[in-house]
């Protein structure tokens, strides 16, 4: 009985640890520039089909040993995750910010962009759902009845790692804190001498970078990919962020985790097809009754 | 005179359009087409009043819509005709005629229920927040729907196409294209009314200025509520004409890909405008159709060019991104739309001799 | 029995007290002025008046009926009117609409009279534009009904803002600095025309301003406000000649 309980309890770990590497991802946009990045769940599934197509490059057509590719991989695909990341900013979000145009714009043009990389995907790449190669052999262990392999408790010690680097460099560092000025004012940042473009370049390099590793990392846990993958997984990382408060880190992160036990319990107890239902159910109601979430601060409107 | 000249053209129009299609001179594909014209009419004009007039951002329409299909699909299946599924008619069927519209409203105001689920937290959030909340709103009645098998499930059901075979055999004419014509004036109708009035001003303010509206003695919990319950209401008769002009329903056919079809034509129309939602629905309606012949023709050519693999085929899924990307380039090139927040009587206003819009 | 009564006011914004045991009285028919110096939480009080903010601490008392917990809209429909720092008009809206919109506590017809233009209906769009109409002949701006906003001088736009508020035939009008950005031509016109509201309808004025000459000249009494506490109430010339309201405004006396 207390087997199951833990197992449940790694499994949602593991589980909420996706969540709340993307939901990172969101929280540190919206911190900045105040904008739902809605296109962040599909630079995720971005980041796992670009691990896929290195992966297999190196495993496959240079025929390297799978640590090897391992830890290229990882790397190239974060970089080249973030890359995709601002060219996003780049073309759909910067020209609008320089016109000046309406929140709203902006908001329907990252919807459309999601969009556009799920479909787009679909079409050049067709239907058929790729499979990712196994880079390493999985090792299982097994504690007290309770099992578990080597990839959960990566990706869960990684997630954590992750947190504990942004919320260092959020709150310690000196772009750090200029992200931060720059969702309180964002005209008066330049005229302090700092270079606006570069923070929110910046911002999107670190959010799309680790939406990249998450991507790498789902794939080896579920190595069947799909182009709309990552528009029900960066929905649900984007419900983690906002329960646990969408301008905070740590709001986010404990979001992922949050909702991750959530789901974990509620498969257990319901059919699973309710899963998303009901995940969708919490996110009304946390708008609902307390919108800025678990660990958001509410901002003031004056008149 | 001049009182009646729009209802008089009007009924000329509907003369026509029938007596053309029962004659087979507008073959089925065609009546087809102008179907889908008068239901994105009605579903871009009822989105209009919460995404234009009242600036907010709704983008869950098609979960409206699914609410009205579903609603007055069962309604109709269940009562007018004998199904396997849904059990044995309980009116004959020579009362089609007069159940469907009643059933279209039902759908209607089932839908608008479902809009007030919506409305109420849009008192409190606004913005970006309220787009989630009806993106999330229009999932779950996806998913709801794709869990209760009773109704067909993630399969959808049948059946709509023996009630408008009744229709057709109590009155021999083709009484779909009918049903959505006068839907959609209906709803062109009823928007006009409220948003001319000072009552459906009040929509305008809570868009320019939401604090002073209120503090002006604007109810805007109110206002919000009709504005989301007749956008919603009008949407779930759409999803109706739509359910029986197609003959099935499933939930596959309101994704957020529909949802953001409808947006497209929204916002390609321009925002607050009647006259420019019905334009863009128009023409996107006829966009939609000749990509059908577009896309092939490109494959062909691309192949010959050779540039694209054998292997690889353009196919309609591209419409699936150039959806989006049409609503990306409105937003970058002219978010305000065909025609801005006008009206076609400022862009003409010798119509106003016509027709007032007091 | 007062027109307005404020009792034991607070507000607590976070960790800062904007407003600190405010009381005031207006009786009716009366002038009253309310200054201090920037920030001092003016425009505050005048929000929770208004309905928009809930206080931390306090009552409010019009006409007998407590405010304090009714939405803004409600507030309006009881008869306190107002008018706002930065001009708050629907600019896309004509002037006459921004009149006719404000009449919304008192419309009369229901959605469903509305689309079917029933009787009521059309009698109450008369009546309401009957009113719209007095209200723009009264204030001289009968010529820009159909302008917008976005369109006229701003002198013209601030008049049409007070004959918007005027609209509503309020108890208790609240004038938010209506001097504000006004040069010295219009600001004549604005002491005239606010006198002449005054006398017409015979209604209770509470204007904040910062320019001296406004109040002085218009206000039978001043109440004065300092980091969101009172610290004056009396007749211009006792302000005019009161040690802390002195104090407030420039400082302490330096030798």
């Amino acid at each position: 009985m207390i087997e199951g309980l833990i197992q449940n309890i790694l499994n949602a770990l593991q589980w909420g640890s996706f969540y709340s590497l993307i939901a990172l991802g969101y929280c540190l946009v919206y911190g900045v520039l105040l904008l739902i990045n809605f296109a962040h769940g599909d630079v995720f599934m971005v980041g796992a089909y670009i691990a896929f197509f290195i992966s297999v490059f190196f495993l496959k057509n240079m025929g390297m040993p799978g640590w090897a590719v391992l830890a290229l991989a990882v790397p190239l695909t974060m970089m080249l995750t973030a890359g995709v990341g601002v060219t996003l900013e780049r073309l759909a979000y910067r020209p609008l910010r320089n016109k000046g145009v309406h929140r709203l714009y902006v908001v329907i043009t990252a919807l459309m962009c999601g969009l556009i990389l799920e479909y787009g995907n679909l079409a050049i790449l067709g239907a058929s759902r790729k499979n990712f190669p196994t880079l390493l052999p999985t090792v299982v262990y097994e504690v007290g009845g309770v099992t578990f392999t080597n990839l959960k408790i990566a990706v869960i010690v990684i997630a954590i790692l992750v947190f504990l680097f942004l919320e260092k460099i959020v709150s310690k560092t000196m772009i750090g804190m200029a992200m931060r000025a720059l969702s309180y004012d964002r005209f008066a940042i330049p005229l302090m001498g700092i270079p606006q473009n570069t923070i929110i370049v910046f911002t999107f390099v670190l959010g799309s970078g680790f939406a990249g590793l998450a991507g790498f990392m789902f794939a080896m846990s579920y190595p069947v990919l799909d182009p709309f993958m990552g528009a029900l997984v960066g929905w649900k990382a984007f419900i983690a962020a906002v329960v646990g408060g969408i301008g905070s880190i740590r709001g986010a992160f404990a979001g992922g985790f949050i909702l991750g036990f959530v789901e974990i319990m509620v498969v257990a107890v319901f059919p699973s097809s309710f899963r998303d239902l009901i995940a969708f159910s919490i996110l009304l109601i946390i708008l609902s009754i307390k919108p800025t979430g678990l660990f958001g601060v509410a901002r003031h409107q004056k008149i | 005179m001049q009182r009646f000249t729009v209802p008089l053209l009007l009924i000329a129009a509907l003369v026509c359009l029938a007596w053309l299609s029962q004659t087979g001179v507008i073959n089925l594909y065609w009546q087809s087409v102008f179907m889908y014209m008068g239901i994105n009419i009605i579903l871009a004009t009822s989105l209009n009043l919460v995404n234009g007039n009242m600036g907010e951002f709704s983008c869950g329409h098609a979960g409206f819509m699914a609410v009205g299909a579903y609603v007055s699909s069962l309604l109709t299946v269940m009562v007018l005709t004998d199904d396997k599924a849904m059990g044995f008619a309980l009116l004959p069927p020579s009362w089609s005629l007069a159940f469907f519209p009643i059933s279209l409203l039902l759908g209607g105001l089932a839908a608008a229920v479902v809009g007030m689920l919506v409305a109420i937290p849009s008192f409190k959030t606004r913005g970006d927040y309220l787009a989630i909340i009806t993106i999330a709103a229009s999932f779950i009645v996806k998913s709801t729907i794709e869990n209760i098998n009773a109704i067909g499930g993630a399969r959808g059901f049948m059946g709509m196409s023996n009630v408008t075979k009744a229709m057709s055999q109590t009155i021999d004419l083709p009484w779909m294209l009918i049903w959505v014509f006068a839907g959609t004036v209906f709803t062109i109708w009823c928007l006009r009314r409220f948003l001319s009035s000072t009552y459906g001003k009040g929509i305008n303010a809570i868009c320019q200025d939401e604090i002073a509206a209120e503090i002006m003695s604007v109810n805007t919990n109110k206002m919000k509520l009709i504005a989301f319950m007749l956008s919603s209401g009008l949407a779930g008769i759409a999803g109706g004409l739509f359910a029986h002009a197609i003959g099935y329903v499933n939930p596959g056919s309101f994704t957020i890909m529909k949802s953001t079809e409808v947006l497209v034509m929204v916002y390609l129309g321009g925002m607050g405008s009647i006259s420019g939602a019905t334009i863009a629905a128009v023409v996107f309606t006829l966009l939609m159709e000749g990509l059908r012949f577009v896309f092939p023709a490109l494959n062909s050519a691309l192949h010959w060019a050779h540039l694209i693999p054998d292997s690889y085929q353009v196919s309609q899924v591209w419409k699936w991104v150039m959806i989006p990307l049409m609503l990306f380039l409105l937003m970058h090139i002219r978010p305000e739309g065909i025609m801005g927040n006008r009206e076609l009587s400022n862009v003409f206003p010798r119509l106003k001799k016509f027709y007032s819009f007091k | 029995m007062a027109l307005l009564e404020v009792k034991n006011l607070t507000q607590h914004f976070g960790g800062l007290c904007a407003v600190s045991e405010f009381n005031a009285t207006i009786e009716p028919n009366e002038l009253v002025g309310l200054i201090g110096p920037n920030g001092a939480g003016k425009t505050t009080i005048f929000n929770i008046v208004s309905g928009f903010y809930q206080p931390t601490r306090g009552e409010i008392v019009f006409n007998g009926r407590k405010t304090v917990g009714l939405k803004p809209h409600k507030v309006t429909g009881l008869g306190v009117a107002r008018t706002f720092q930065n001009i708050r008009l629907w600019h896309d809206m004509s002037v006459l609409d921004n009149i006719r919109v404000a009449q919304h506590y008192h419309l009369g017809y229901s959605l469903l009279d509305c689309i079917l233009r029933t009787a009521r209906y059309e009698r109450r769009t008369r009546e309401i534009d009957a009113l719209a109409y007095e209200i723009l002949d009264a204030l001289e701006l009968r010529q820009y009904a159909e302008e917008l906003p976005k369109n006229l001088p701003y002198g013209i736009r601030r008049r049409v803002e007070i004959a918007r508020a005027l609209s509503i035939k309020p108890a208790l009008l609240l004038l938010d600095e209506p001097a504000a950005g006004l040069n010295t031509a219009d600001l004549d016109g604005l002491i005239s025309l606010i006198r002449w509201i005054y006398n017409e309808f015979k209604i209770s004025i509470w204007m904040i301003e910062h320019q001296m000459q406004v109040v002085m000249s218009l206000c039978q009494r001043i109440q004065v406000i300092d980091f969101g506490t009172p610290i004056a109430d009396g007749t211009p010339d006792q302000i005019q000649n009161n040690p802390l309201v002195i104090k407030a405004y420039l400082g302490d006396e330096e030798i």
